[in-house]
């Protein structure tokens, strides 16, 4: 690449100088040229930029290895288990597997995004890498580029207009720099995008985006992980993969990976924490959430309008691989979060566990022969933990109680339920999801308008829709 | 307060203004500035409260007002939570019939 010495200065650094300069900054920062897998008007090739552009399951493994990164434990949830067979009816009771993610260097899933991510930035020359996130990606690209000898910036949206952060945040802050990154910290609001680019611009370092081809295929070694030890503990591969889905790529990677093993039959079910009625970009709204990944604000947007990301087509593309999209409410996923602990002595952090939460309350619905694995967990610590984030709500105003979970109010209250037979995995309607996408792309993209859309087109809206060319043309022309 | 040249400082620094925001978010969002706060050591001596240069880890020269000299870590455990005590105590009953809390 021969951009690793070179420090671009602008000195337009305008809001909308800087945002028109957009194209030219990604182009640079991640090496991609997005353009050669587009065609027609709104056509984008996604398995030919997968296969192109991005690592084979192997290389990702080897990438991986190396890093010390994946292998990690599948614990089978005896006591969990246990308890949800006796809250359901006879012969009913999932068995539960949980894969133990925490156990990455960085302590979370993300360790294997980022591990591919700062491999292909150090091949390519580049002197550091930057992300814009304020979860664990963030500590794992710190993690990622120690151990790999690159330079790291991690920008995050961390605090209200008061400077008050969610401790969660200011845990993963702490984070990023034990691992020896800068961080630079901003208010809320989308404009943390153009601040991004211009530490692109000015560093020159490498944009360790969670969306490209990199970020994704470095989470198919999980769904292969599972598979294979599925296949070794019960002989069998899973009947479904609860998957927190928040931007889509830990779901989209999973299940591309399950897929290469050959498990057609598991099931792939997203889970979020619904967050209804906040707004993401809201100041007031920001420190009213007790979650800041793995929730609805996050999932519905993504799922339905993958390339709003941070590169000009996101590989994480959920709605191609999702068979059914659950949500569970905060409260539960903090009482799963305190069960985890009491009843299998693991102490993780709570928004890996919104899976968990939707998976007991799949398995009370599911045949005891069944099989669930609960995807990830994540590390757990001072700010990190049930306890400082119930404490924060509490001193914001949340209301924090035990009763039944339904009655919680995203922003007003935290519903822990009075009993976990009510735990509920509340399904969305996910054919009106795939609806939407199909419309976002066609209305939101199409410069020539709907009436110009190729045969070749069409049939790209039904991968990503997963309808049927017919249903496609129904839906766009009625 | 005072520091040395050196000395690891946290800054703050108002990137755009209020009226300098984007027209897509929210009322609330827009009514406030979007500021930034970046560590690195001081590129001169200085008080609290001055605006001044850091050099950052990777290099990099911001500036900014002087908000804190040596910043700490405040995230904690927090407040006692009193119902989280319990979700264990219950679960325990359930499955395991009441003999670890047979005293309730």
């Amino acid at each position: 690449m021969g951009v690793s010495t070179v420090t671009n200065h602008n000195d337009n650094q305008g809001y909308d100088a800087v945002m028109k300069r957009r194209n030219e900054i990604m182009k640079r920062a991640v090496g991609i040229d997005y353009a050669a897998f587009e065609f027609d008007n709104i056509g984008f090739d996604y398995e030919r930029m997968m296969r192109e552009v991005g690592y084979t399951l192997s290389e990702v493994i080897a990438i991986q290895r190396s890093q010390g990164v994946g292998n990690t434990p599948m614990i089978k949830l005896n006591r969990l288990t246990e308890l949800a067979r006796k809250l359901s009816p006879e012969g009913m009771g999932a068995q539960l597997f949980l894969k133990d993610e925490a156990s990455n260097p960085s302590g979370s899933f993300k360790a294997r995004r980022a591990a591919v991510a700062v491999y292909q930035a150090k091949k390519l020359g580049y002197e550091g890498v930057v992300a814009a996130t304020s979860g664990n990606y963030g500590a794992a690209v710190a993690s990622q580029a120690a151990m790999q000898g690159l330079k790291c910036i991690i920008v995050q949206e961390t605090y209200d207009s008061k400077g008050q952060g969610q401790p969660e945040i200011i845990e993963k802050a702490r984070k990023c720099e034990a691992f020896g990154a800068e961080v630079v910290q901003l208010t809320v609001g989308p404009e943390l995008f153009y601040q991004f680019l211009i530490i692109l611009e000015q560093t020159g370092y490498f944009n360790a985006s969670l969306y490209t081809p990199y970020g994704i295929a470095g989470i198919e070694s999980l769904g292969a992980e599972i598979a294979d030890q599925m296949m070794a503990m019960t002989g069998r591969y899973p009947d479904a993969v609860v998957c927190t889905n928040a931007g889509g790529g830990n779901l989209t990677g999973t299940a591309r990976g399950l897929q290469k093993r050959g498990a057609d039959a598991t099931k792939i079910i997203g889970a979020s924490v619904d967050l209804s009625g906040l707004h993401m970009a809201s100041d007031r709204d920001f420190n009213r959430k007790s979650f800041t990944t793995g929730h609805t604000g996050f999932g519905l947007p993504f799922a339905t309008m993958p390339d709003r990301s941070d590169v000009p087509r996101s590989a994480a593309r959920p709605l191609r691989y999702m068979d059914s999209y659950v949500t569970v409410k905060q409260g539960e996923v903090f009482y799963m979060t305190e069960a985890l602990a009491q009843l299998e002595g693991m102490e993780r952090g709570p928004a890996g566990n919104v899976s968990l939460a939707a998976a007991f309350a799949l398995a009370m619905t599911m045949p005891r022969s069944a099989t669930i694995v609960v995807q990830e967990t994540e590390y757990t610590g001072a700010g990190k933990h049930i306890q400082p984030q119930l404490s924060f709500a509490r001193q914001n105003g949340i209301e924090i109680r035990f009763g039944h979970p339904d009655e919680e109010v995203p922003g007003n209250s935290i519903i822990l339920p009075s009993h976990p037979s009510q735990m509920k995995a509340r399904p969305l309607e996910l054919v009106q999801l795939r609806k939407r996408l199909v419309e976002n792309l066609v209305f939101a993209t199409a410069k020539g308008g709907k009436a110009n859309l190729s045969d070749r087109e069409i049939a790209f809206l039904a991968d990503e829709s997963r309808f049927t060319k017919t249903a496609v043309e129904k839906i766009i022309f009625g | 307060m005072t520091f040395k040249k050196g000395t690891w400082i946290r800054i703050k620094r108002v990137v755009m203004q209020s009226e300098e925001r984007t027209a897509q978010i929210p009322e609330d969002t827009r009514r406030v500035p979007l500021e930034m706060w970046v560590k690195g050591f001081a590129e001169q001596d200085g008080h609290l409260g001055d605006t001044i240069c850091v050099r950052t880890l990777t290099g990099r020269v911001e500036r900014g007002e002087v908000v804190e000299i040596e910043p700490v870590y405040g995230h904690d455990f927090g407040q006692f939570i009193p119902e989280i005590l319990t979700i264990g105590i219950t679960l325990r009953k359930i499955l395991d019939g009441g003999e670890h809390c047979d005293e309730s």
